[in-house]
């Protein structure tokens, strides 16, 4: 399927939860999504006939100073097609639905986007850091991130 | 029968000091600590394998630090690994020597300005003994900071406790 049939069955089936599709996009085409609408739209393309989007490639967070943007890459084996997805989050109130019920791959990479810039993702079973250690404070890859005097004793800048 | 067999064939007898004696024995056999942190790592490895072969040092890995004389911190600190450094250094019986192997090592190499997880120099948790520069270092830096350390060794006394 090309980009434009997928974002117009997706327009058709989820309406208002398509938030801004942009076929023009300087690398890959995308279709910003409603956050709480992820999960349903997710299982669609995974499970819909036409799509059958069966693997999600990547999942990374972008801070853009006071939103913060979640990216999935999907990527269908069987039909050879590609899609990237994105939804935003006000910074302050982070919180996206967890898709790992969908996409397993979801879990580590949904830790990391968790660990790295702070996201929460609801309904992950298990939201922890997974780079960084347990302790660690703050969410190091945000744009107003300032780099720590001291961690448990060991002096951090050069 | 070798030369020296034939030296020692009336008197088997050697006069040296204690002191020499059993630092030649331990600059010989310096056992290193098997672990490795990032791409020095790798370096560290051809410098055992067969081209470099640091066993011909006696540089034997050992896989537990409680038979380990030096540690070779090969790569990058993160301050998620600097903790377990000193742990592991803690575990090492003495006398123990401690070889910074590269940049990020000796220094924070090039994670000294944003690397906001890693330690700027293995040195800010335990004390190191010779420090190897390069990023990574060739095998034949390494083996040469390897005779830097049997030098050290070499000039110790049990009179003299070594710092």
């Amino acid at each position: 399927m090309t980009f434009q049939e997928i974002s117009e069955s997706l327009q058709k089936k989820f309406g208002e939860a398509v938030l801004l599709v942009k076929a023009d996009a300087a690398v890959d085409p995308f279709i910003v999504v409603a956050p709480q609408s992820i999960c349903d739209i997710a299982l669609f393309l995974r499970d819909d006939k036409a799509m059958q989007i069966d693997s999600l490639s990547c999942l990374s967070g972008v801070d853009r100073k006071g939103t913060l943007e979640v990216v999935y890459h999907l990527a269908s084996m069987t039909l050879k097609h590609k899609l990237v997805l994105k939804v935003s989050v006000p910074t302050d109130r982070p919180e996206v639905p967890s898709i790992e019920s969908v996409w397993k791959t979801a879990n580590w990479h949904e830790r990391e986007a968790y660990d790295l810039f702070g996201v929460m993702f609801t309904g992950h079973p298990d939201l922890r850091r997974i780079l960084l250690p347990y302790d660690w404070e703050g969410y190091p890859l945000r744009k107003d991130y300032e780099v720590p005097e001291f961690y448990n004793g060991m002096r951090v800048p050069y | 029968m070798g030369l020296l067999d034939k030296q020692f064939e009336k008197s088997n007898v050697l006069v040296t000091s204690l002191d020499s004696l059993l630092n030649w024995a331990r600059l010989s056999s310096l056992y290193q600590m098997q672990f490795g942190l990032a791409c020095c790592a790798i370096e560290m490895m051809a410098a055992s394998a067969s081209n470099f072969d640091m066993m011909r040092f006696g540089v034997i890995p050992r896989a537990t630090p409680r038979q380990v004389d030096v540690m070779i911190v090969s790569g990058t600190v993160t301050l998620k690994m600097a903790s377990r450094i000193k742990r592991l250094y803690d575990q090492m019986p003495e006398p123990r020597y401690v070889l910074s192997m590269g940049s990020c090592s000796n220094c924070g190499g090039p994670y000294w300005e944003h690397g906001y997880h890693v330690l700027k120099g293995v040195d800010r948790v335990i004390p190191v003994d010779v420090y190897i520069p390069g990023c990574p270092p060739r095998p034949e830096a390494l083996i040469e900071g390897l005779m830097k350390l049997q030098e050290k060794v070499r000039n110790e006394s049990m009179a003299k406790k070594h710092a």
